[in-house]
Protein backbone atom coordinates (compact mmCIF):
# COMPACT_ATOMS: atom_id res chain seq x y z
CA UNK A 1 0.00 0.00 0.00
CA UNK A 2 0.90 3.71 -1.01
CA UNK A 3 1.63 5.93 1.82
CA UNK A 4 -1.52 8.83 1.72
CA UNK A 5 0.40 12.04 0.65
CA UNK A 6 -0.40 15.11 2.02
CA UNK A 7 -0.18 18.20 0.27
CA UNK A 8 2.61 20.50 1.76
CA UNK A 9 2.33 24.27 0.37
CA UNK A 10 4.91 23.76 -2.51
CA UNK A 11 3.01 20.78 -3.92
CA UNK A 12 0.06 23.75 -3.57
CA UNK A 13 2.09 26.28 -5.38
CA UNK A 14 2.78 24.15 -8.11
CA UNK A 15 -0.50 22.76 -8.41
CA UNK A 16 -2.41 26.10 -8.35
CA UNK A 17 0.18 27.56 -10.32
CA UNK A 18 0.93 25.14 -12.81
CA UNK A 19 -2.69 24.48 -14.25
CA UNK A 20 -1.31 26.20 -17.34
CA UNK A 21 1.14 28.72 -18.86
CA UNK A 22 3.79 26.56 -18.88
CA UNK A 23 7.04 28.00 -20.33
CA UNK A 24 8.04 27.02 -23.96
CA UNK A 25 11.77 27.66 -23.56
CA UNK A 26 15.26 25.16 -23.16
CA UNK A 27 14.57 24.90 -19.22
CA UNK A 28 11.38 25.59 -18.48
CA UNK A 29 11.24 23.84 -15.00
CA UNK A 30 13.92 25.78 -14.12
CA UNK A 31 12.37 29.07 -14.86
CA UNK A 32 9.28 27.83 -12.93
CA UNK A 33 10.84 26.77 -10.04
CA UNK A 34 12.57 30.14 -9.66
CA UNK A 35 9.19 31.47 -9.85
CA UNK A 36 7.85 29.58 -6.56
CA UNK A 37 11.13 29.89 -5.13
CA UNK A 38 12.81 26.39 -5.34
CA UNK A 39 14.86 24.27 -7.13
CA UNK A 40 14.72 22.91 -10.80
CA UNK A 41 15.34 19.73 -9.21
CA UNK A 42 12.84 19.43 -6.25
CA UNK A 43 10.06 20.67 -8.86
CA UNK A 44 10.97 17.87 -11.54
CA UNK A 45 10.72 15.55 -7.91
CA UNK A 46 7.80 16.85 -7.29
CA UNK A 47 5.92 16.82 -10.36
CA UNK A 48 7.18 13.24 -10.35
CA UNK A 49 5.95 12.21 -6.48
CA UNK A 50 2.42 13.80 -7.73
CA UNK A 51 2.47 11.77 -10.40
CA UNK A 52 2.71 8.63 -8.87
CA UNK A 53 0.57 9.59 -5.81
CA UNK A 54 -2.32 10.16 -8.00
CA UNK A 55 -2.22 13.97 -7.03
CA UNK A 56 -2.01 14.57 -10.46
CA UNK A 57 -3.38 12.53 -13.43
CA UNK A 58 -1.07 14.30 -16.43
CA UNK A 59 1.86 16.93 -16.70
CA UNK A 60 1.74 18.26 -20.41
CA UNK A 61 -0.34 19.80 -23.39
CA UNK A 62 -3.85 19.53 -23.08
CA UNK A 63 -4.54 19.01 -26.78
CA UNK A 64 -7.62 20.39 -28.46
CA UNK A 65 -8.56 17.15 -30.58
CA UNK A 66 -11.03 19.32 -32.56
CA UNK A 67 -8.51 21.76 -33.58
CA UNK A 68 -6.37 18.92 -35.46
CA UNK A 69 -9.34 17.40 -37.33
CA UNK A 70 -10.09 15.48 -34.31
CA UNK A 71 -13.35 15.05 -32.58
CA UNK A 72 -14.09 14.86 -28.61
CA UNK A 73 -17.94 13.43 -27.96
CA UNK A 74 -19.39 12.84 -25.01
CA UNK A 75 -21.83 9.72 -24.31
CA UNK A 76 -23.88 7.42 -21.88
CA UNK A 77 -24.94 4.39 -21.38
CA UNK A 78 -27.88 2.59 -19.00
CA UNK A 79 -25.54 -0.40 -17.50
CA UNK A 80 -27.84 -2.57 -15.35
CA UNK A 81 -25.75 -3.26 -11.71
CA UNK A 82 -25.13 -6.76 -12.70
CA UNK A 83 -23.77 -6.40 -15.74
CA UNK A 84 -21.35 -3.55 -14.15
CA UNK A 85 -18.12 -5.12 -14.20
CA UNK A 86 -18.46 -6.22 -18.05
CA UNK A 87 -19.28 -3.15 -19.47
CA UNK A 88 -17.13 -1.03 -17.70
CA UNK A 89 -14.30 -3.68 -18.93
CA UNK A 90 -15.62 -3.13 -22.41
CA UNK A 91 -15.64 0.54 -22.56
CA UNK A 92 -12.23 1.31 -20.67
CA UNK A 93 -10.70 -0.67 -22.93
CA UNK A 94 -10.96 1.24 -25.42
CA UNK A 95 -8.10 4.02 -26.11
CA UNK A 96 -10.53 6.53 -27.61
CA UNK A 97 -12.12 6.24 -24.12
CA UNK A 98 -10.63 9.41 -22.46
CA UNK A 99 -12.48 9.86 -19.36
CA UNK A 100 -14.92 8.12 -18.17
CA UNK A 101 -17.50 8.21 -14.95
CA UNK A 102 -20.01 7.01 -13.09
CA UNK A 103 -22.85 9.26 -12.12
CA UNK A 104 -25.92 8.91 -10.41
CA UNK A 105 -29.33 10.90 -9.99
CA UNK A 106 -32.94 10.67 -9.78
CA UNK A 107 -34.09 12.40 -12.89
CA UNK A 108 -31.10 11.58 -15.50
CA UNK A 109 -32.77 8.54 -17.49
CA UNK A 110 -30.72 5.51 -16.12
CA UNK A 111 -27.94 6.74 -17.89
CA UNK A 112 -25.51 6.04 -15.14
CA UNK A 113 -21.93 5.48 -17.42
CA UNK A 114 -20.58 8.59 -18.90
CA UNK A 115 -17.53 8.62 -20.79
CA UNK A 116 -15.76 11.16 -23.32
CA UNK A 117 -14.78 9.54 -26.84
CA UNK A 118 -11.62 11.44 -28.54
CA UNK A 119 -10.33 10.13 -32.11
CA UNK A 120 -8.81 11.53 -34.43
CA UNK A 121 -11.54 11.66 -37.29
CA UNK A 122 -15.35 12.49 -36.75
CA UNK A 123 -15.57 8.84 -38.60
CA UNK A 124 -14.01 7.73 -35.45
CA UNK A 125 -16.04 8.40 -32.78
CA UNK A 126 -19.03 6.20 -34.95
CA UNK A 127 -16.76 3.25 -35.21
CA UNK A 128 -15.90 3.45 -31.41
CA UNK A 129 -19.66 3.63 -30.43
CA UNK A 130 -20.36 0.49 -32.96
CA UNK A 131 -17.62 -1.62 -31.19
CA UNK A 132 -18.92 -0.70 -27.81
CA UNK A 133 -22.57 -1.15 -28.78
CA UNK A 134 -21.15 -5.01 -30.49
CA UNK A 135 -19.41 -5.98 -27.58
CA UNK A 136 -22.34 -4.79 -24.71
CA UNK A 137 -25.10 -5.40 -26.10
CA UNK A 138 -26.18 -2.03 -24.88
CA UNK A 139 -27.55 0.97 -26.71
CA UNK A 140 -24.93 3.94 -26.56
CA UNK A 141 -26.27 7.70 -26.27
CA UNK A 142 -24.18 10.41 -27.80
CA UNK A 143 -24.28 13.69 -26.71
CA UNK A 144 -22.11 16.10 -29.15
CA UNK A 145 -22.17 19.43 -28.18
CA UNK A 146 -24.09 22.09 -30.36
CA UNK A 147 -22.24 25.11 -28.54
CA UNK A 148 -19.32 25.34 -26.29
CA UNK A 149 -20.24 28.35 -24.09
CA UNK A 150 -17.43 28.28 -21.60
CA UNK A 151 -14.58 25.32 -20.81
CA UNK A 152 -11.74 26.41 -18.28
CA UNK A 153 -11.14 23.22 -15.72
CA UNK A 154 -8.88 25.15 -13.52
CA UNK A 155 -9.44 24.34 -9.75
CA UNK A 156 -7.43 25.79 -6.98
CA UNK A 157 -6.25 23.47 -4.44
CA UNK A 158 -8.57 23.51 -1.25
CA UNK A 159 -7.55 19.72 0.36
CA UNK B 1 -6.42 15.61 -39.25
CA UNK B 2 -6.51 18.92 -41.06
CA UNK B 3 -4.10 21.08 -43.61
CA UNK B 4 -2.17 23.08 -41.22
CA UNK B 5 -1.91 20.16 -38.87
CA UNK B 6 0.77 17.97 -40.31
CA UNK B 7 3.08 14.53 -40.07
CA UNK B 8 5.66 16.02 -37.65
CA UNK B 9 2.97 17.65 -35.31
CA UNK B 10 1.11 14.21 -35.13
CA UNK B 11 4.65 12.93 -33.60
CA UNK B 12 4.39 15.51 -31.43
CA UNK B 13 0.80 14.41 -29.98
CA UNK B 14 1.89 11.43 -29.66
CA UNK B 15 5.65 12.01 -28.16
CA UNK B 16 3.51 14.17 -25.69
CA UNK B 17 0.10 13.13 -25.08
CA UNK B 18 1.01 10.90 -22.19
CA UNK B 19 2.80 13.79 -20.67
CA UNK B 20 5.91 15.89 -21.18
CA UNK B 21 9.20 14.32 -20.48
CA UNK B 22 10.45 15.36 -16.65
CA UNK B 23 14.00 16.46 -17.52
CA UNK B 24 15.56 19.77 -17.12
CA UNK B 25 15.41 20.24 -20.93
CA UNK B 26 11.55 18.48 -21.89
CA UNK B 27 11.79 20.11 -25.21
CA UNK B 28 15.24 19.00 -26.50
CA UNK B 29 14.22 15.26 -25.10
CA UNK B 30 11.32 15.27 -27.70
CA UNK B 31 13.38 16.45 -30.43
CA UNK B 32 15.50 13.58 -30.06
CA UNK B 33 12.24 11.50 -30.05
CA UNK B 34 10.34 13.22 -33.04
CA UNK B 35 14.29 13.69 -34.69
CA UNK B 36 13.71 17.40 -35.20
CA UNK B 37 15.60 20.24 -33.89
CA UNK B 38 14.45 21.63 -30.50
CA UNK B 39 13.83 24.76 -31.69
CA UNK B 40 11.53 23.09 -34.40
CA UNK B 41 9.96 21.33 -31.35
CA UNK B 42 9.34 24.90 -29.49
CA UNK B 43 7.83 26.42 -32.12
CA UNK B 44 5.68 24.08 -33.44
CA UNK B 45 4.38 23.43 -29.70
CA UNK B 46 3.97 27.61 -29.50
CA UNK B 47 2.09 27.36 -32.53
CA UNK B 48 -0.61 24.55 -31.52
CA UNK B 49 -1.27 26.65 -28.61
CA UNK B 50 -1.59 29.76 -30.90
CA UNK B 51 -4.34 27.81 -32.91
CA UNK B 52 -5.71 26.37 -29.85
CA UNK B 53 -4.76 22.98 -31.21
CA UNK B 54 -3.23 22.75 -27.44
CA UNK B 55 -5.38 23.99 -24.77
CA UNK B 56 -2.86 24.84 -22.08
CA UNK B 57 0.26 23.17 -21.26
CA UNK B 58 0.30 22.69 -17.27
CA UNK B 59 -0.73 20.21 -14.23
CA UNK B 60 -4.07 18.40 -14.65
CA UNK B 61 -5.08 17.58 -11.29
CA UNK B 62 -6.90 14.92 -9.92
CA UNK B 63 -10.29 16.59 -8.80
CA UNK B 64 -10.96 13.83 -5.86
CA UNK B 65 -7.51 14.37 -4.12
CA UNK B 66 -7.26 18.47 -4.18
CA UNK B 67 -10.64 18.15 -2.41
CA UNK B 68 -12.95 18.53 -5.20
CA UNK B 69 -15.19 15.83 -3.64
CA UNK B 70 -18.29 16.63 -5.28
CA UNK B 71 -18.50 16.59 -8.75
CA UNK B 72 -21.96 17.30 -10.61
CA UNK B 73 -23.18 17.49 -14.28
CA UNK B 74 -26.25 20.24 -13.42
CA UNK B 75 -28.93 19.56 -16.89
CA UNK B 76 -31.45 21.43 -17.87
CA UNK B 77 -34.04 21.81 -19.93
CA UNK B 78 -34.83 25.22 -21.60
CA UNK B 79 -36.23 26.62 -24.49
CA UNK B 80 -34.17 26.24 -27.89
CA UNK B 81 -34.78 29.92 -28.45
CA UNK B 82 -33.49 31.29 -25.13
CA UNK B 83 -30.73 28.62 -24.94
CA UNK B 84 -27.53 30.68 -26.24
CA UNK B 85 -28.14 33.81 -24.01
CA UNK B 86 -28.60 31.37 -20.67
CA UNK B 87 -25.64 29.64 -21.41
CA UNK B 88 -23.35 32.57 -21.99
CA UNK B 89 -24.55 33.87 -18.77
CA UNK B 90 -24.18 30.42 -16.92
CA UNK B 91 -20.70 29.94 -18.43
CA UNK B 92 -19.62 32.78 -17.07
CA UNK B 93 -20.48 31.76 -13.73
CA UNK B 94 -16.80 31.32 -11.85
CA UNK B 95 -17.71 27.87 -10.15
CA UNK B 96 -18.68 26.84 -14.31
CA UNK B 97 -15.87 24.08 -15.47
CA UNK B 98 -17.82 23.18 -18.90
CA UNK B 99 -20.92 24.80 -20.41
CA UNK B 100 -22.40 23.00 -23.16
CA UNK B 101 -25.61 22.99 -25.50
CA UNK B 102 -26.36 19.53 -26.18
CA UNK B 103 -29.07 17.50 -28.08
CA UNK B 104 -31.92 16.40 -26.02
CA UNK B 105 -33.07 12.27 -25.76
CA UNK B 106 -36.50 12.21 -25.81
CA UNK B 107 -38.26 11.02 -23.98
CA UNK B 108 -35.72 10.12 -21.32
CA UNK B 109 -33.49 12.69 -21.56
CA UNK B 110 -35.19 16.51 -22.16
CA UNK B 111 -32.49 18.72 -20.84
CA UNK B 112 -30.02 20.54 -23.61
CA UNK B 113 -28.17 22.82 -21.29
CA UNK B 114 -25.18 21.22 -19.48
CA UNK B 115 -23.03 23.17 -16.87
CA UNK B 116 -20.51 21.24 -14.70
CA UNK B 117 -20.00 22.23 -11.28
CA UNK B 118 -17.01 21.42 -8.65
CA UNK B 119 -17.17 21.83 -5.03
CA UNK B 120 -16.09 19.90 -1.61
CA UNK B 121 -19.48 18.69 -0.43
CA UNK B 122 -22.75 17.60 -2.55
CA UNK B 123 -24.29 20.36 -0.44
CA UNK B 124 -21.81 22.91 -1.76
CA UNK B 125 -22.29 22.02 -5.21
CA UNK B 126 -26.11 22.07 -4.86
CA UNK B 127 -26.32 25.51 -3.49
CA UNK B 128 -23.82 26.24 -7.31
CA UNK B 129 -26.69 24.80 -8.63
CA UNK B 130 -29.37 26.65 -6.92
CA UNK B 131 -27.15 30.09 -8.16
CA UNK B 132 -27.79 28.55 -11.61
CA UNK B 133 -31.17 28.12 -11.42
CA UNK B 134 -31.63 31.95 -10.24
CA UNK B 135 -30.30 32.72 -13.33
CA UNK B 136 -32.16 30.55 -15.43
CA UNK B 137 -35.58 31.50 -13.76
CA UNK B 138 -39.04 30.41 -15.35
CA UNK B 139 -36.80 29.17 -18.54
CA UNK B 140 -36.13 26.20 -16.86
CA UNK B 141 -38.60 23.27 -17.50
CA UNK B 142 -36.73 20.79 -15.20
CA UNK B 143 -33.36 20.30 -14.02
CA UNK B 144 -31.32 17.55 -12.49
CA UNK B 145 -27.62 16.93 -11.12
CA UNK B 146 -25.89 13.47 -11.83
CA UNK B 147 -23.18 13.69 -9.15
CA UNK B 148 -20.05 11.54 -9.93
CA UNK B 149 -19.65 8.81 -7.80
CA UNK B 150 -16.26 7.07 -9.28
CA UNK B 151 -13.65 8.10 -11.58
CA UNK B 152 -13.64 5.07 -14.21
CA UNK B 153 -11.01 6.35 -16.13
CA UNK B 154 -8.87 9.43 -16.73
CA UNK B 155 -6.27 9.22 -19.39
CA UNK B 156 -7.25 12.14 -22.07
CA UNK B 157 -6.59 11.70 -25.59
CA UNK B 158 -4.82 8.55 -27.06
CA UNK B 159 -4.18 8.40 -30.83
CA UNK B 160 -2.77 5.74 -32.39
CA UNK B 161 0.81 5.03 -33.22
Amino acid sequence: MREPTPIDALDRAIIDGLQGGFPICERPYAQVAAGLGMSEAELLERLQRMLDARLLTRFGPMFQVERMGGAFVLAALRVPEGDWQRVLEIVNALPEVAHNYRRESEHGGGFNMWFVLATESAAGIDAAIRRIEAASGLPVFPFPKLQEYFVEMKLVVRA
Amino acid sequence: MNGTFDAVDRRLVLATQGGLPLVPRPYHQLAEQVGIPAEEVMARLASMLESGAIRRIGAVPNHYAIGYTANGMSVWDVPDERIDELGRQVGALAFVTHCYHRPRRLPDWPYNLFAMVHGGSRAEVMAKVAEIAAIIGSDCRALDVLFSTRILKKTGLRIGA
